[in-house]
Parts: structure tokens; C-alpha cells; sequence
């Protein structure tokens, strides 16, 4: 009874917040797909099931799957918070606006937000520099291919699409100046059916290593039968190894799940932009398979453990932009806010960035 | 034996109660579909129907909401009930919602920063236009050349989202969004914004708008000329053809009011509770906005209920997935049910079951 | 730009595998609007089967099995409609709709535990001797059984329709359900059939998105191809030869954007030739069946030729004027396939002069007195 009085109490007041006494940190997660995409959500889902496993009783778990970008988003959040949700995990860039004006109605409650760029006292971001991974990915696709021709499967043209093509295409070229990139954009994130139509044209044309930011095993099927090779997407398709899958980027986001809601527990959350890489472990690279021979096999893990390092950073110059113009000088190291807004090809790729 | 005698004229009683009873029995079928899951069936209903109106911890956040998303859901569907009613299908509603958006937001985004009052205005009418003209398309091929409007309308979706793609990465890219597809914010640019006309209402704009609808419809329908050549073309294509009615125009003024009330929901969409145009912006509005015109009883009061009754089941499923773990496609499967137990129980509008002997049939 | 590197051949090859769901739901549907009775529940239908052949053929280890499953598994759906619209006398536009919503909806429900798994793999079939031809035996004769099957089938469907006293009956119930009824046919029953069989090949459809051209499970995998099907039906005016003709050519246009973008050639560059081709080929082909019927429209075959190069024509104009900007030809590219359906449906509806050739009961309810 108390409850429902202090809860109506916090309506009166205008949505002042609505943070219930209650032992039990509760933890919301917003999906934009369902949660068995076998990509991207899962993934998510898949950080908060290590979530729960992790505190046990401790937390409460409560999520929302195949929520549209929009109101949709927004009226599902004010409901979780409304319903005493202490810290709200939204997934994916399209909810950015409306996680914003959610959080500023419940100041009481934490918001994260993956993949966006805008925050606030009571919303952090973090997101997964998955360019890293497309650095050893390229490569590997680099030094494997015999045709000298990458088919790439771009999803919606956004900079982190962008960022992991540029990536794969630096680090093909440098092992292998000869290697061309083959791009086609499907505009979704994942379309099994058109995925895998897009990945038996670019293996048509000569492609014989396939690299993909779509989220389904269509490509990777493709690919087996092509007897050409590909990596996991998002999760580690280790169904397909030892080829055509010889490695994979695999988002793990249980770590930084369970690092933000101790500190909800703790009383020690405050906003943060956090973007990292394969070094905290949140971008996880996939065994390299034996298909692989072993010289490179040993350049990709010297290149990861340079990346872990952090004595080498994949965008480091010299670089020029697609149309020739300087885009890094010699030894520069690009700035995350140029690599977060990135919508430029660098030299040598074909095609136009869509726009 | 039992037996069908047609009646000679829909029974009104049924017709009020079909969908009180539909709804019954769906709510008793979801019930054991929930028990078959291994949830509380009891809860489940609760939670879907009742807590989004009467939860004391956030029912006033929830039911301005049910008007949000019943606005969009009523509008479309009082244009579609139009051409329904005479037999003209448009089931691309969602394609003229999202060009309605597009074209009323280019106009808005074309005064940007410029404040002024006449912005919003003209947004509207573009919309409107926009939408007019999207459903014109399938008009004028059915009415040039007898191509099938109920296919043309519906490829003509696929390809609206082709154009919003387009422009979301394109003409109407914010310049200031870092990179990102998707238009600037509308509903944070004064005067193209559609906000809250009343705090904690959730009444906007369009709101407005699909009340008006509402009110228009059935005097259209009740009072009017083109009303009665509605009812008598759906009825009977011959019986229209004596009574002189012309069959194209009536097939362009239910394409086009249709196309034109569904980009109004799309302006007010955008400008209001979304915000932006984007690679993603349309969330199947024109296609549910098919389900309330047929469990509306295609009646602009009906509708008016059946747009709530499905904004409920969206807003009141969402809770029994993030409150009892149900999957959304239990949500999805939910509402067709609802459907279909409502087409199933039309036969006792249109028939009378008897007994009979068996030498009687 | 690198127009050369599309390999016909290939091209050929993948555009059958794209198209074979579209050309087996839409077959189905045809049997089924044929009988009078319109399903617009295609994509429900194709998406258990999708679930059903995966389910089945995993459990079973058994491709084929998987897709009998397939089969079984839409027709049984079908059901559903076929309770409402033939014995509730329910009208069949929204009931159709209310089947996809609850098909795409138990499809989720009935998928959740196979998501991840992997299908039995499906056996390229080449078939003997015609595997060699050059050209046509790469692109045609190296499939898998199901490619096949549903060529076959469309001969078959072609057959049944013209030849036998079956399809006489079908059609008749599709034409004039009192008449066919007043002849003692039963009508409810042949409607009830058709539409049994338009569930169980969108199953079969379905079934080989899911086991064959993805092989994966997920939600929602068939993606509107169910519609697109429902399109192809009317595209084709209800004749077998045509739904294989337009489905292929949706197939094709999909297939083409693909390898144009990986060729990073604009499409307004081929486009117009392609129009102008076609334009060569209807000429081609109309002259051929009207030497051989000898009856040749000159006037109204001459111009529909001079309609194909005029859009080419004009195609290439706007491809000079805007110098193949790329967000029009990504727009362009992305739609084709929709744009050219809408345009082939006007086309067709043109050319009937205004008569559809829709069997004349469709969508209308059926009683007996």
C-alpha cells in the first residue's frame, strides 16, 4: 500500500521519478529485434542472461523485445521506469531521442544507451569498437584470398558500418596491395533471404572471401558452398568452422552490464562514454580456425595484441580520403570524433558511401 | 440439423455484439494460450486489459498514451473503411502514411530555422497531398487502365519505404547528426512541432484530427449523397451502375480521401511522437489500421472503439512482456485471433441459425 | 565500374534459386483464386511452412521429410481461412490478412527453439547429360530437386487446368460458382481443396527459404515474399506460364540489383538497354506467334514495341541528365523490382481492354441454397 502511494505520489509530482524501496536492483533491457536475431539482440540478451547468472537474487531482469524506433521506444521506457526499473538499457542507436527525453522525466533513474552520441546527467553511452575487429578480419581476408576480390555485405549505411569497411580495406590492402573490395548495402540489419542473395552475387563476381555487418549465418552458408570463406557476425556461428567461418566478432556485453549495475548497486553510477574495444573484452575476436595457415594465423594475433596494447591504433596514417584529399598524416592517429561520425570511404575503395 | 437462413437485412443486435462477444471469447482463447505457456492466464488478461487504464502506479502515464497510439490507427482506418464499404480495397495505407510524413516534413524542413506560424499549416497540407497523391496512383490504375488497386496500393508500400530509405540517407539527411541517416528532429523545431495540446492528455494534433475523422465519416456516411453511393456500390456493383452512380469517381474520392487521411496520420506522426524521418519510421500503422476498420464494423464509431481496443492490446502487451516475460509474437497472435473470431462470429449478423428436421433441408 | 565481372551464367543460376519460393507460393495461390476464392494470407502461410520444413526436417534429420512438413504444415493453416471464409461465410480480404498476422505470430512461437540450429543439407541435383550443355546446363540443370519440382509443377498446374476434368471443374466453380453448382459440383469442397493446396505449396515456398537459400531459422525470414507472390498472381492473369515468367523476372530484377551494386555499375546505365531489349524480344516473340497463329496485329504490337524504346529512350535521358547520381539510382535500384511489378500489372490490365481476366467469382462467397 505504501508503495502505490509513493508511486502516485511520484506521478503528482510530474513523473518525479520512481524509485521504489526495494532490496532487488531491477535492470531493463529495450530490444529493437527479437531476441532471437542470432545477432545483435541476442547478443544484448545474451548480456543480460550473464547478468542475471552473475548477481543471482540480487537483480531483477525485466526486457521488451522487437520495440520500434520511436514513441514506441519511449512509452516502453517510461513504462519500466514507471514501474520501479532502476537502470534501463536501450540497444540500439534509433532509441538515442527518445531514451534522452525519457531520462529527463525520472532523473532517479539510469539510463544507457548503445551506439548513440548524445548523453546527459542521467544517460550514459557506450558502444563496441568493432573497427578492431575489422582490422584483423581484413587481415585475414587480405592474405587469404586468391581472386584478390573481398565481397563485403555493408548493412544501413551508419558511421560504425562505415568505420568497419574503411578498417577491413586498410588492413586487406596492407598485406595484399592487389586485394579490391566488392560492397553491397542491403539497407537492413538483418534479411537472411537478401543476405544471403547478396552474398552468392558478390561470390558470382569473383569473391572468395566474404566479410559481413549483417547479422544473419545466410552469408556464411553461401560462402560453404562456394568454398569460399567468411566470419561470424555478432555472435561466434562457430556452427560453420572450421570454414567457411575462420573467425568472427562476437559483441560481449555482459562485462560492461555487470560493471554498470554494480555501480547502480554500489550508489557509484555516473554518466560515462564509454567505447572499447577488444582490450576490456567487449569486442570479442572468435578463434582463427586452422583453415588459416599458421604465418598468418600469428600476423592477425600479433595485430590484436598490438591493438590491445594500444601501441597501434588501426586508423593511423598515412591516409587519404576516397576522393584523394588527406585524411591523416604520416604516424597521425584519427580522433574518436572523426571515427564516430565517419561517412567517407578512404582511398582505393569503389563505389560512393550511399547518401 | 442445424441450418443458415440468411436474413434479409444485417441484424443490428449482432452487429453491436459480435465484437463485445469477439473479444470475449478471444480474451478466453489468449487465456489458455497463456495457460499453455505456463503463465497465469488471469494475470495475463489483467495485465494486457486492465492495467494500462486502471494500474494505480502508471495508469495515468498509460492511458493518454492509448490516444496516441489510437490516433495514427483511427485516422487510417476511416479512410480505408470508405473505400471497404463500397468494395474498393486499398491495403497500402502504409505507403501513403509514410510519403504523407515525407512530403510534410520536407516542407517543414525547407524553412529551417525560420520560425514562424504558417509553417505548420502548410506541413499539414503538403501531408495531406502527399498522401492524396500516393493514393491516387492506384486510382488512376484501376481507373485508366483496371489494374488490380488492392496489389498496385500494396507494392506501392514497398516502394514508399524505398524513398524513405532514399531520403533519409539522402535529400532529408540531418547535416548536424553525425554521420547518421535520419532527418533533423521536427518535434524540437518550434513550428513544425506537434506537441501535447493539453499536458498529460496526451492529446495532439492528430488526435484532433482522427475525432474529426470520426465526426466527418458518419455524416458522410448518415447524411450525405456520396455516403449512400458508398453503401449502394458495396452492396452491389449492378445496382450502382442503375442508380447512376460513377464508379471511377467513387473510386478515386475513397482512394485519394484514404491516401490523404493516412498521410495526415504520417505528418502528425512525424512532426509529433517521432520526431524524424528514418531509415526505420514507419512501425506498420496502414496495415493495423486494416484490422480496426474491420473490427470497427467498418462504423467511424466503431472504429473510433476498435482503434482504442488495439492501442490497448499494443500498449497493454508490451507490459505482459516486460512484466511477465510473454513474447511479443503472443501479441501478434493475440490480435489476429481477435480478428478472425470476429469474422467467424459475422455469420450470426448476416444469418439466422435455426433447427430444422432433416427432411427440411 | 566493372560491368564485366556479372557472370551470366551465374546470374542465370541464382536468379532460378531467388525466384523458386516466389514461382511455388504463387502457384499455389493461382489454384487457389482460380476456384474463385482470394488468400491473401500467402505470407502466413509461407512462413509455418518455412517453420514447419525446418522444425521437421532438423527433427528428422530428412530434407525431404522437412519439406512434406512444409507442406502439411500450410495447408493445415489454410484450414483456418478455409472454416472462416467457407463454411462463416467470412469475407476473405481481412481474413486473409488475419491469417498472416497469426501464421507470422505461432511461427515465432513454434521457432524459438530452433533458432541457431543448422538444417540437413540439401543435395545439388544436376541432371544428367543436359549438365553439359554449355551455358544452359550451369545455369539451368545444376539445382537442387526443389527447382525442378517446381517447374514441373507448373507444367503439371498447366495441364491440369486445360486438360482435365479436374481443372474443368476448378475452373468452372472459379467462374460461375451457382452454375457449377446447379451442375452438381460440389463447390465448397473444390474451393476448400484449392485452397489446401495453395497452403501446402506457399509451405513448400517457404520451406525453401528456410532449408535451401538462407538455410537458417529467424523471425520473420520470408520478409514479404508471401505479397510479392499475391502480386506475381495477378501480374501473370492467372495462367501457369506467366506466374513462371513473372516470377523469374521478379527473381532476375532482385538478383540484377545485387550484381549491379557489387559491379558498382548504376543501374540507369543498363537500364535503358535492358527496356529497349525487352522491347526487341516482345517483337521478336510477337512476330513469332503471329507468323505461326497467322494472326498478327501490326498496329497495336508495333506500338507497344515503340512504348518499350520510348521508356528506354527516356530512361537513358534521365540517366545523361543526372549523370547517374547515386542516391536516384540506389532509390531506383532498390525499388525496380516493385516498380516494374506496378508497371507489367498496368500493362496487363491495359492490354485486357478493361475486362480482367480474374476468374469471375473471386473473392466473392459462396452459399448453397
Amino acid at each position: 500500500m505504501f508503495k502505490k502511494i509513493l508511486a502516485t505520489t511520484a506521478l503528482a509530482v510530474g513523473l518525479a521519478g520512481a524509485a521504489f524501496a526495494d532490496d532487488k536492483t531491477k535492470v531493463g533491457f529495450v530490444y529493437v529485434g527479437p531476441i532471437n536475431d542470432g545477432g545483435w539482440t541476442q547478443g544484448h540478451d545474451h548480456g543480460r542472461l550473464e547478468l542475471e547468472k552473475h548477481f543471482g537474487d540480487k537483480v531483477e531482469t525485466v526486457f521488451v523485445e522487437n520495440v520500434p524506433e520511436g514513441p514506441d521506444a519511449e512509452r516502453v521506457m517510461t513504462q519500466m521506469a514507471l514501474t520501479g526499473t532502476d537502470i534501463i538499457f536501450t540497444t540500439s542507436f534509433g532509441f538515442m531521442d527518445p531514451t534522452l527525453n525519457v531520462a529527463a522525466k525520472f532523473p532517479d533513474v539510469k539510463f544507457e544507451h548503445a551506439t548513440g552520441y548524445k548523453s546527459a546527467e542521467n544517460v550514459a553511452t557506450y558502444s563496441a569498437r568493432f573497427y578492431e575487429g575489422r582490422a584483423i578480419q581484413g587481415t585475414i581476408a587480405g592474405r587469404m584470398t586468391k581472386s584478390n576480390i573481398i565481397g563485403y555485405i555493408g548493412s544501413v549505411p551508419i558511421p560504425e558500418v562505415v568505420r568497419g569497411i574503411n578498417s577491413a580495406f586498410i588492413h586487406a590492402k596492407k598485406v595484399n596491395p592487389d586485394v579490391e573490395f566488392k560492397v553491397i548495402w542491403i539497407y537492413e540489419w538483418m534479411n537472411p533471404a537478401k543476405e544471403a542473395d547478396a552474398a552468392k552475387a558478390l561470390l558470382e563476381q569473383g569473391a572468395d572471401v566474404i566479410l559481413q555487418h549483417t547479422d544473419s549465418t545466410a552469408p556464411l552458408a553461401a560462402a560453404k558452398e562456394a568454398g569460399a570463406i567468411g566470419f561470424g557476425q555478432a555472435s561466434d556461428m562457430y556452427d560453420f568452422a572450421p570454414a567457411p567461418r575462420v573467425s568472427s566478432i562476437i559483441d560481449n556485453w555482459a562485462p560492461y552490464y555487470i560493471e554498470r549495475t554494480q555501480a547502480v548497486m554500489d550508489g557509484t553510477w555516473e554518466t560515462v562514454n564509454t567505447w572499447d574495444g577488444i582490450s576490456t573484452g567487449m569486442v570479442g575476436i572468435g578463434e582463427i580456425t586452422d583453415a588459416v595457415p599458421a604465418d598468418v594465423k600469428a600476423e592477425a594475433l600479433a595485430l590484436k595484441d598490438a591493438i590491445v596494447a594500444g601501441t597501434y591504433h588501426p586508423f593511423t596514417g598515412p591516409l587519404n580520403k576516397q576522393d584523394g584529399t588527406p585524411f591523416l598524416a604520416e604516424g597521425e592517429v584519427a580522433d574518436d570524433g572523426t571515427l564516430a561520425g565517419m561517412n567517407f570511404y578512404v582511398e582505393g575503395l569503389t563505389g560512393e558511401v550511399p547518401q | 440439423m442445424i441450418s443458415l437462413v440468411k436474413r434479409p437485412q444485417p441484424s443490428k443486435t449482432w452487429v453491436v455484439a459480435t465484437p463485445i462477444l469477439a473479444v470475449i471469447v478471444t480474451m478466453i482463447l489468449g487465456g489458455l494460450l497463456f495457460a499453455a505457456m505456463g503463465k497465469d492466464p488471469f494475470v495475463a488478461i489483467r495485465t494486457i486489459f486492465w492495467d494500462p487504464l486502471f494500474n494505480p502506479d502508471f495508469a495515468a502515464y498509460s492511458r493518454p498514451q492509448l490516444l496516441v497510439k489510437a490516433a495514427p490507427l483511427i485516422l487510417i482506418a476511416i479512410g480505408l473503411s470508405l473505400g471497404f464499404k463500397a468494395g474498393i480495397w486499398n491495403i497500402g495505407a502504409e505507403g501513403q502514411y509514410i510519403i504523407g510524413a515525407i512530403t510534410g516534413a520536407s516542407v517543414g524542413l525547407a524553412f529551417y530555422p525560420m520560425e514562424a506560424w504558417y509553417i505548420f499549416p502548410l506541413m499539414v497540407i503538403a501531408g495531406a497531398l502527399g498522401g492524396f497523391l500516393w493514393g491516387l496512383i492506384p486510382a488512376l490504375c484501376k481507373t485508366k487502365f483496371n489494374a488490380p488497386e488492392i496489389l498496385v496500393s500494396l507494392m506501392l508500400v514497398y516502394f514508399a519505404e524505398q524513398i524513405m530509405i532514399s531520403v533519409s540517407l539522402g535529400a532529408l539527411r540531418n547535416p548536424e547528426g553525425n554521420g547518421f541517416p535520419g532527418s533533423r528532429n521536427l518535434a524540437q523545431y518550434a513550428s513544425s512541432a506537434n506537441p501535447e495540446l493539453i499536458a498529460g492528455t496526451g492529446a495532439h494534433w492528430g488526435v484532433m484530427a482522427a475525432f474529426a475523422a470520426v465526426v466527418a465519416a458518419y455524416v458522410l456516411l448518415s447524411k450525405h449523397m456520396l455516403g449512400f453511393q458508398i453503401r449502394v456500390t458495396g452492396e452491389s456493383t449492378r445496382a450502382a451502375g442503375f442508380a447512376g452512380i460513377n464508379a471511377n469517381r467513387l473510386i478515386i474520392f475513397c482512394l485519394g480521401t484514404s491516401g490523404a487521411l493516412a498521410g495526415l496520420a504520417g505528418l502528425f506522426e512525424v512532426t509529433g511522437p517521432a520526431g524524424q524521418i528514418t531509415t526505420s519510421f514507419n512501425t506498420g500503422y496502414g496495415f493495423t489500421a486494416i484490422i480496426v476498420a474491420f473490427l470497427g464494423r467498418l462504423n467511424p464509431i466503431g472504429i473510433l472503439l476498435a482503434g482504442l481496443l488495439l492501442a490497448l492490446t499494443f500498449i497493454g502487451g508490451e507490459l505482459a512482456q516486460f512484466m511477465l516475460s510473454l513474447p511479443s509474437a503472443s501479441i501478434q497472435v493475440f490480435q489476429g485471433m481477435l480478428l478472425m473470431t470476429l469474422l467467424a462470429m459475422d455469420i450470426f449478423v448476416n444469418y439466422k441459425v435455426v433447427w430444422r428436421k432433416k427432411e427440411a433441408v | 565500374m566493372d560491368l564485366g565481372s556479372i557472370s551470366l551464367v551465374a546470374f542465370f543460376a541464382s536468379l532460378m534459386v531467388a525466384s523458386t519460393p516466389i514461382l511455388l507460393a504463387a502457384l499455389g495461390e493461382m489454384i487457389t483464386e482460380r476456384a474463385g476464392v482470394l488468400n491473401l494470407g500467402v505470407e502466413g502461410m509461407m512462413i509455418i511452412g518455412a517453420i514447419c520444413g525446418f522444425a521437421v526436417a532438423v527433427e528428422s534429420g530428412s530434407a525431404v521429410m522437412g519439406f512434406i512438413g512444409a507442406a502439411v504444415g500450410g495447408a493445415l493453416l489454410s484450414m483456418l481461412f478455409a472454416l472462416l471464409t467457407q463454411f462463416l461465410y467470412a469475407t476473405q480480404v481481412p481474413s486473409g490478412l488475419a491469417l498472416t498476422l497469426v501464421g507470422v505470430g505461432l511461427a515465432s512461437f513454434i521457432g524459438q527453439p530452433y533458432v541457431g540450429e543448422s538444417p540437413p543439407a540439401v543435395a545439388k541435383m544436376a541432371i544428367p547429360v543436359l549438365e553439359h550443355i554449355p551455358f544452359f546446363g550451369p545455369a539451368m540443370f545444376q539445382h537442387d530437386a526443389m527447382v525442378y519440382i517446381s517447374i514441373l509443377l507448373t507444367i503439371a498446374i498447366w495441364a491440369f487446368l486445360k486438360f482435365t476434368r479436374g481443372g474443368l471443374i476448378l475452373r468452372a466453380v472459379g467462374e460461375n460458382h451457382d452454375a457449377a453448382h446447379a451442375l452438381g459440383y460440389k463447390v465448397r469442397l473444390v474451393r476448400v481443396m484449392a485452397i489446401g493446396f495453395g497452403g501446402a505449396l506457399a509451405g513448400l515456398g517457404g520451406a525453401y527459404i528456410s532449408l535451401i537459400r538462407v538455410p537458417q531459422w529467424t523471425d520473420g525470414i520470408t520478409a514479404g515474399i508471401g505479397w510479392i507472390a499475391l502480386a506475381i498472381v495477378v501480374f501473370a492473369s492467372w495462367k501457369p506460364g506467366r506466374v513462371l515468367f513473372g516470377a523469374y523476372l521478379f527473381g532476375g530484377l532482385t538478383a540484377l540489383q545485387l550484381n549491379l551494386q557489387a559491379a558498382n555499375v548504376p543501374l540507369l546505365l543498363v537500364l535503358p538497354y535492358l527496356v529497349m531489349l525487352s522491347g526487341v524480344i516482345f517483337l521478336a516473340i510477337a512476330v513469332a506467334a503471329g507468323s505461326w497463329k497467322k494472326t498478327l496485329d501490326v498496329k497495336p504490337t508495333l506500338k507497344t514495341f515503340a512504348q518499350f524504346i520510348g521508356t528506354g529512350l527516356v530512361l537513358l535521358l534521365i540517366g545523361v541528365l543526372t549523370n547517374y547520381a547515386s542516391g536516384l539510382d540506389l532509390l531506383l535500384l532498390s525499388s525496380a523490382p516493385f516498380v516494374a511489378t506496378i508497371v507489367v500489372l498496368v500493362v496487363i490490365s491495359a492490354r485486357s481492354k478493361g475486362a480482367s481476366n480474374g476468374p469471375a467469382m473471386l473473392g466473392k462467397i459462396f452459399q448453397a441454397h
